[in-house]
């Protein structure tokens, strides 16, 4: 605690503000941005799942037992616009906001005053989208796509629209801000190719956002104008085109599912090397297979259109780029294998949910890889196929990453060490439920079940059954989690050390636990044998 | 338990996995199912065959990868007293694992093509039927057969009273009672099926008219889009006369689980009979609506 008490004492600016209201509100501090951030997600994440909680109880077995078709409707469109805009995502700029300035040692964010307005736009987004629900003819109920002709029945559309240009906002606003602070911030010394992973990740990932989140923006604005301005965009009878909202929907889309992978690929660079005590494999293998991911992201959006009747020339571009994404998502696999490979590994939490990723996403790409294949995904498109895979690669690729992450740098956040036997618990309850919610949804897919259904044939009975029970689990065990968390934060007795892990680099280490209000006031001299990949060009 | 008992449980099993995995055509979704069905079209073993393949590539890299995980996890523990290696690149090994996924791609990649390219081809059919999209109900339109063009025999196909009934919300009823014979038809029926002849070339024209559907009859191997205002085209011969089964495949509202297709393959001499009683029978046709006029006229009380 040396470091903040000496800080502290002289100017009671340094501090945290002291009112509650001006401490989290007028915040423009980067660690109580991204602890807003982080909470914020966390509520998500159980709306979302309380949504998904619904769906499953309605799947429990054939025939319509709890709602009607069209909040069924509902509640696959909210869960995932709940789970993608408002967990995953701010759970990832939570986790930069706390992290990239004390990774490389800046101060804080480049744009402090903007940080607290990318966050506060997004519960008022979240109220507009949320209250759908209550208004008189209810939410979205045409999928997240929101697919023209059908999203324009809903009479809630305006709402969705807006929420949804406020949550955009709120990730470009975000975006400018890491890679200001990428760019501009870094201590002398810390070279772009020294940067660790995590940062990297997010720099390209914060590049992808501001491209392609006005894509979304224009196309959901040509939505609202269909509506209520008289346009045919999308409209046959005025000379529009249903599938051009799809082109550009995907143009989104696409470096969107990226967008919500590519930190935690960050997030598994940082942690397999800490808990293997050795350096990562391939840095530089590392940082351009991002970036060859992030690029391919653009000109493969059209896969997910491979059953609208595309021309067969466009049917082939499209699978051949998607299906050359696979290389660089596989070197990276690889090398984190290598990472452990020869290393001398402890198994935390943290370590475990990154192993859980590495094979669980891993499946997720494989099941990725037969989609690109057109005549194939002929078959899979729009099934449970489909949702098994992109499953893997959000709830135990991403969300495991996520949760990777806060048992990894909790310690550091609030200078307690969680309930290792509590969070073990949490793993492995995870880990059994999630694939029993999830496998079993590839053979309903493969059988023949569509997607977003509320009733199937009483063949899908089985599999469903199997697989609502993995979720009703898995749900609860979340609740392990948030134990966990508040335990770490209010009761541990158990203090961290400065390093926390044994195995720990990077700057982010160097400072105490918890880190102090303010860090980094006055740039951090760089030794390279302190930082995680201090000596790549050597 | 016996070893007998042990023996026999052993050979339900087995023949439980095999007829789940088991690549016979399949009219319907069975329960346990665990693969896609090879169809019953000539194409449809192009998808079947497709997806095996890359299934079985799939699992023998993931074996060899986490083995390696795994024997890494067990061998460089530290609580076996493993010390950290310090070396953190190797170009050799990078170039080769890049460069073999590369060459296993361009495998699929030409087993997909191929497939793809003979999918695309609708030239040669020697029937048309056009299929529009309705929330929720399908309607087929017969345009020509063996050359001759067919006048008025068109008809909506939507979900049988059975099933309909018995999915209503608290209806009481039981989704398992739902049965055609031996087989359980749940929101798998329709009033007036589509029935076709087998071992003919058969182009479907597909179009909405209202909001987007897809067509998907697994055992054709495909699905496609029907979107308002474009009309997509697709080929399906069936090898095999029986009763296939499919569903609506694309969101299209709350109804959306509640429009199934079902295609009933018949001899052509069968069908030919059928064809010659629905054009008798048509004297007193529901004429059909104007797709383009329903599409217009839908988007513009929605808007």
């Amino acid at each position: 605690m040396s470091y903040a008490a000496t800080h502290d004492q002289h100017d009671d600016h340094h501090g945290a503000p002291k009112g509650f209201f001006q401490r989290w509100c007028m915040s423009t501090n980067h660690k109580d941005i991204g602890t807003l951030y982080l909470i914020f997600s966390l509520t998500m994440l159980f709306i979302g799942g309380s949504f998904a909680m619904l769906i499953r109880a309605e799947l429990f077995k054939p025939g319509m037992q709890l709602m009607q078709p069209y909040f069924f409707n509902e509640m696959t469109a909210m869960h995932a616009l709940v789970m993608i805009f408002g967990a995953i995502m701010p759970a990832f700029v939570g986790l930069g906001n706390w992290m990239i300035p004390l990774m490389v040692g800046a101060p804080d964010m480049a744009l402090p005053r903007m940080n607290n307005l990318s966050f506060w736009i997004l519960p008022f987004a979240f109220v507009l989208l949320l209250s759908t629900l209550f208004l008189p003819g209810g939410g979205p109920a045409g999928g997240w796509t929101m697919y023209p002709p059908l999203s324009l029945q809903s009479g809630s559309l305006a709402y969705a629209v807006f929420a949804i240009h406020l949550m955009g906002i709120s990730s470009i606003m975000g975006a400018i801000n890491i890679i200001a602070t990428i760019l501009n911030m870094r201590a002398p010394g810390m070279d772009l190719m020294k940067m660790p992973v995590f940062v990297w990740s997010w720099l390209i990932t914060a590049f992808l956002l501001i491209a392609v989140m006005p894509a979304l923006a224009g196309a959901v604005t040509m939505l609202l104008t269909d509506k209520y301005f008289g346009t045919n965009f999308f409209n046959p009878g005025g000379g529009g085109d249903p599938v051009l909202y799809q082109h550009i929907f995907w143009f989104f889309g696409h470096p969107e599912v990226y967008i919500m992978i590519l930190p935690a690929f960050g997030i598994i660079s940082e942690i397999v090397p800490t808990f293997a005590r050795k350096p990562i494999f391939g840095y530089k293998a590392m940082v351009f297979a991002i970036a060859c991911i992030a690029f391919l992201s653009f000109i493969v959006w059209a896969h997910h259109m491979f059953a609208v009747g595309l021309p067969l020339g466009a049917e082939v571009f499209f699978m051949y780029a998607t299906m050359l994404i696979s290389v660089p998502t596989g070197v990276k696999v690889f090398n984190w294998v290598a990472t452990m490979w020869g290393g001398s590994m402890t198994f935390e939490t943290p370590m475990l949910f990154a192993i859980a990723f590495i094979i669980l996403f891993t499946i997720g790409g494989f099941s990725g890889l037969m989609m690109a294949l057109v005549p194939a995904d002929f078959q899979y498109h729009d099934t449970y196929f489909i949702v098994a895979h992109f499953h893997y690669v959000l709830v135990t690729g991403a969300l495991f990453a996520i949760i990777g992450a806060a048992y990894y740098w909790m310690p550091k956040w609030t200078g307690n060490m969680y309930n290792e036997f509590w969070g073990k618990v949490h793993f492995w309850n995870s880990v059994i439920w999630v694939n029993v919610l999830f496998f079993p949804q590839h053979f309903l897919g493969l059988a023949g079940m569509p997607r977003r259904i509320p009733d199937y044939n009483v063949a899908f009975a089985n599999f469903n059954m199997i697989s609502s029970i993995g979720g009703f689990l898995f749900g609860a065990t979340q609740l392990i989690f948030v134990g966990v968390l508040i335990h770490c934060a209010f009761f541990s007795k158990k203090k961290a050390t400065d390093r926390v892990w044994e195995g720990a680099k990077g700057l982010e280490w160097t400072i105490p636990s918890p880190a102090p209000h303010h860090t980094f006031e006055v740039p951090p001299v760089i030794n390279d044998d302190e930082l995680a990949h201090g000596h790549v060009n050597d | 338990m016996t070893s007998g008992g042990i023996r026999r449980s052993f050979t339900a099993v087995a023949a439980l996995a095999l007829a789940s995995f088991g690549s016979a055509a399949l009219a319907a979704p069975g329960p346990w199912q665990l693969n896609m069905e090879r169809g019953a079209s000539t194409w449809s073993p192009v998808p079947y065959h497709l997806n095996n393949v890359a299934l079985g590539v799939c699992t023998v890299i993931g074996v060899l990868v986490f083995s390696a995980m795994f024997i890494a996890i067990f061998r460089f523990r530290k609580s076996r007293g493993a010390v950290a290696e310090k070396w953190s690149h190797n170009t050799t090994v990078e170039v080769v694992w890049t460069t073999i996924p590369v060459l296993i791609l361009i495998t699929l990649a030409y087993l997909a093509t191929s497939g793809l390219t003979s999918w695309a081809d609708t030239t040669g059919s020697q029937m048309t039927v056009k299929v529009t999209g309705y929330q929720w109900k399908w309607r087929y339109d017969y345009v020509d057969y063996l050359g001759k063009s067919i006048d008025k025999v068109g008809f909506m196909s939507r979900l049988d009273t059975r099933s309909d009934q018995t999915r209503q919300l608290g209806s009481g009823m039981d989704p398992f009672a739902v049965k055609v014979g031996n087989e359980n038809t749940y929101l798998l029926d329709v009033d007036k099926p589509l029935v076709v002849p087998v071992d003919t070339k058969i182009r479907f024209v597909i179009t909405s008219g209202d909001v987007i559907h897809s067509w998907w009859v697994p055992a054709t191997g495909w699905k496609i889009d029907a979107i308002p205002g474009i009309i997509n085209a697709a080929w399906a011969n069936f090898t095999t006369p029986g009763t296939y089964r499919g569903q609506c495949a694309e969101l299209c509202g709350q109804d959306h689980g509640f429009m199934p297709i079902v295609v009933v393959v018949k001899s052509k001499a069968d069908f030919a009979k059928w064809l010659a009683a629905q054009e008798a029978g048509s004297a007193a046709p529901a004429s059909a609506p104007q797709t383009a006029q329903v599409a217009a006229s839908a988007s513009g009380k929605q808007g």
